[in-house]
């Protein structure tokens, strides 16, 4: 619980971080999903900084503590795909992920962003729930 | 070239964060997500942890005329609840619930060269790619 309080308060200071400088919301699947989209000069390379700096604080913690990223639940191959694709899909369609809606639009009160990490929280729920009952889970 | 370094070091300290968090584990994800089996609501604190910080400074920073080295801060303007927000948010809750991975974490794992993330992110790709050229289409015959 402690560890899940203070990773949460450091992605809420990389939020704010982010808003401070660049007046930018950190919602990753915004940031990641306009590398897609042909968009004006200079909005590409923070994009690409950002994602990959995910991956090297990512990489950066797998040395330090490897456990953090074991996966006692691993899915097929059929699964992960499907999930990936609905993920990339979804978060696109409805305007972000846990970081955009989840973090930074419930901290700015906003209204879409509460009622979508409401809709997505629930319909991850059901989902596991669904899982739960066919066995899988 | 400013703004790209800023993107970098938030980035690594939102990895780090992830990591610590415990959201790089899709098992506990799943946990979390699985409130009618061994519910576990550890993670709740993820969200409580970044709202407090993030909301606190959200409060004195939208007094601010602009960021440090923007103009304007990029802020979105839509306020309408419409389907799109809510079958896209269903579709990303399902697709969440399948792994136990959202865009972030899976990014932050990709280092571990495991099949999950890699394989995770390349359809996610395919998916963001997807939904481009489905609005393209929906553009094209609404015009």
């Amino acid at each position: 619980m402690i560890e899940a309080l203070i990773g949460g308060g450091l992605i809420g200071l990389a939020a704010t971080t982010l808003l401070f400088f660049s007046g930018r919301i950190a919602g990753i699947s915004g940031i990641f999903g306009g590398l897609l989209r042909p968009t004006e000069q200079g909005d590409r390379l923070w994009r690409v900084t950002f994602v990959l700096g995910l991956s090297l604080g990512g990489f950066a913690m797998l040395q330090i503590q490897p456990e953090l990223f074991h996966n006692e639940a691993p899915r097929s191959v059929p699964i992960l795909v499907v999930s990936g694709f609905l993920v990339g899909f979804g978060t696109r369609l409805g305007s972000g992920c846990t970081s955009g809606h989840g973090v930074c639009g419930v901290s700015r009160l906003s209204r879409r962003s509460i009622v979508a990490t409401l809709t997505f929280i629930g319909s991850g729920m059901l989902t596991v729930l669904c899982l739960r009952w066919i066995g899988m889970s | 070239m400013a703004h790209s370094f800023v993107a970098l070091f938030v980035g690594i300290l939102f990895g780090v964060g992830l990591a610590i968090s415990g959201m790089t584990s899709p098992h506990k994800v799943i946990g979390f997500l699985d409130i009618f089996g061994q519910w576990d609501p550890s993670l709740i604190f993820v969200m409580v942890g970044a709202i407090i910080v993030n909301g606190l400074s959200y409060f004195f920073l939208k007094k601010r005329p602009r960021p440090l080295l923007n103009h304007q801060f990029h802020l979105p303007t839509l306020k309408v609840i419409d389907g799109k927000l809510i079958i896209g948010s269903v579709l990303f809750g399902v697709g969440w619930g399948l792994t136990g991975f959202c865009p972030g974490p899976a990014l932050a794992s990709l280092t571990t060269m495991d099949q999950t993330p890699i394989l995770f992110v390349g359809s996610l790709v395919a998916g963001m790619a997807a939904f481009e050229i489905f609005q393209r289409v929906l553009n094209r015959s609404r015009s």
